[in-house]
């Protein structure tokens, strides 16, 4: 097992003091290892924003510790931490660059800040252009960029100084799904080619399945559970788990009932063709009439993702599964106490 | 017409107006120097040192700053410049003239343009500040690279009504003995009811006003990188 890169022991955080003191996180651990995508999931409010700026000391725990790297961050100068810090990048949601540089100057500011010379730093920032795809915008403001392009000087900007970290908040929360498939790969592709850890800060399921490896479940500032995504998806433990792995909308009635008599599966569609009409061929050539109970899928350029919540007869149900196990790019799996 | 030019009140103003201006002009531009030495500063500080967002300032400093700053812009600029006649002087070794007059000028305008500084500085973000602590940016770069370059539009906006309100200030302290514009309407133009030189100071103030309005937008447009969309389409055109 990969050494951890990051951990957070027993981190509380409190904000303000007594009546209206908030709890923003209670005791909180978490480990994360070099070279994976770690995601931070939960509802708004949660404590998730607060947890990721705990550490880069952005905010100082109330209690806990934060170590990063090796070094026990809590225990720094303010100049030492200004110099790890340039170790640890950090993207956000509403990117946060500089209005009055143009995108090459935003990508050479942190090597302005480390005192690099202007040439290098412009020559390097040309580099880190090429790199997000951007190599023909040096010259343009952020203002005159799309959201997809400015946090892409946004990750530039932080690749500038070779953090070992990554961190992201909600960086893709303010761009549309297709920019947002677009971001997450660039990101996948950075963890990969640069070996740089990620942590992955999101309120959507859909941004965690796509990238990340393990990821930890925050609820009301409280770890409700972490593993890695599969076992969560396959059966989340906590409450908040559930929540945030059967999406709302699925009225509960129909699928105690469905569960009464049905078998429900859930079908993950992992970007196969979608020209592929799996319901129609279930009927058809299986025999089994498949009920959707509920659905999250898209169709992107032709193929298809998301997930799918199917009540099954209970005869048939192993042919059916049997069936959609055999098709690419889809795995299925049994819910055996489903309730929304 | 030549009787107009005629007119011994008409040419007295014509002799006496460009020293006027360049005393109104001269004595503004000093004062706002002055004052943005002192106020700009002190409205980086009470941006910066809230709640130790950025500087470390002790709380306690930080209410007298606000206290000094809301009280010295409290009190009404005619009664201010009376209090600080012994301050002018300490100062300078007189109380009276043009360059006297600076001095109650840069006091009342200090604590203004720090509130104007402070303002235009709101503007900023929280967000690019954070990202800037971030990739570890000490206090100094924040204040120098990210708050005044990022706010420098608007800290140009507030310049320009900085010195048109010295202006105005200093045309009050035609009352007090300073020279200039308002000294020329006050003095001659209200006092010795010479209606020309009355109408004559005045039409030049505005005159004034307008252009360092004019100079003072064009530029905080021209600095500004956000462009807006009917300019860049209208750049693309070109």
């Amino acid at each position: 097992m990969a050494e951890p890169i990051i951990q957070l022991k027993h981190l509380t955080k409190r904000f303000g003091g007594g009546e209206n003191e908030v709890h923003a996180l209670e005791d909180v651990s978490i480990e994360v290892r070099a070279g994976e995508i770690f995601g931070v999931i939960g509802l708004s409010g949660a404590g998730k924003s607060t947890l990721v700026r705990c550490i880069n000391l952005l905010e100082r725990p109330t209690a806990g510790e934060v170590i990063v790297d090796g070094r026990d961050m809590l225990r720094l100068t303010e100049k030492e931490l200004r110099k790890v810090r340039q170790s640890i990048g950090m993207i956000f949601q509403s990117f946060n660059l500089l209005m009055q540089r143009t995108a090459l100057d935003n990508i050479c500011f942190p090597l302005e800040l480390a005192g690099a010379p202007r040439r290098e730093a412009v020559r390097r920032a040309e580099e880190l252009l090429e790199i997000v795809d951007l190599a023909g915008r040096a010259g343009a403001y952020p203002a005159q960029l799309s959201g997809g392009q400015k946090q892409r000087v946004a990750i530039a900007r932080t690749l500038a100084t070779n953090p070992k970290v990554l961190l992201c908040d909600e960086a893709t929360s303010a761009l549309d799904p297709k920019t947002t498939r677009d971001i997450l790969r660039l990101i996948q592709d950075i963890n990969k080619r640069l070996g740089i850890t990620v942590v992955v800060i999101t309120h959507e399921m859909k941004v965690i399945e796509e990238i990340c490896a393990r990821v930890a479940i925050l609820d009301h500032g409280h770890l409700a559970e972490t593993g890695t995504v599969e076992e969560i998806f396959a059966s989340p433990r906590s409450e908040a788990g559930r929540r945030l792995v059967y999406p709302d909308g699925v009225p509960a009635e129909v699928l105690y009932s469905a569960a009464d008599r049905d078998r429900v599966i859930r079908v993950a569609f992992n970007g196969g063709t979608s020209y592929q009409p799996l319901i129609a061929t279930l009927a058809i050539d299986c025999g089994v009439k498949a009920n959707i109970l509920g659905a999250d899928t898209r169709n992107i350029d032709g193929r298809a993702f998301g997930t799918m919540l199917l009540g099954l007869p209970r005869e048939g149900a192993d042919k059916a599964m049997t069936y959609i196990r055999s098709q690419k790019d889809i795995t299925v799996e049994e819910v055996p106490d489903y309730h929304g | 017409m030549a009787d107009f030019f005629a007119d011994p009140q008409v040419l007295r103003f014509l002799q006496e107006a460009p020293f006027a201006i360049w005393e109104t002009v001269y004595s503004t531009l000093i004062a706002t120097a002055l004052a943005y030495v002192i106020g700009l500063p002190l409205g980086v500080v009470l941006v910066a040192g809230e709640n130790g967002r950025i500087l470390k300032v002790p709380g306690p400093l930080m209410t007298a700053l606000n206290v000094a700053v809301n009280l010295l812009r409290s009190v009404p600029f005619l009664i201010l410049m009376v209090i600080v006649i012994p301050l002018s002087r300490l100062l300078l070794g007189t109380s009276v003239g043009t360059p006297a007059s600076i001095v109650p000028l840069v006091a009342a305008a200090a604590p203004f343009v720090a509130r104007i500084v402070e303002s235009s500085l709101r503007e900023l973000d929280a967000g690019v500040v954070e990202a800037a602590q971030a990739m570890g940016c000490s206090p100094w770069q924040i204040i120098t690279k990210v708050m005044l370059s990022e706010c420098r539009p608007s800290l140009i906006n507030g310049l320009t009504t900085a010195t048109i309100t010295i202006l105005s200030y200093g045309a009050m302290a035609g009352a007090i003995g300073a020279g200039g514009l308002g000294s020329m309407a006050l003095m001659k133009g209200y006092q010795r009811q010479m209606t020309v030189m009355l109408w004559g100071s005045v039409i030049l103030l505005v005159l004034l006003v307008q252009l360092i309005q004019s100079i003072g937008t064009a530029l905080s447009v021209k600095t500004d990188r956000r462009i807006n969309p009917t300019e860049s389409r209208r750049r693309k055109r070109k």
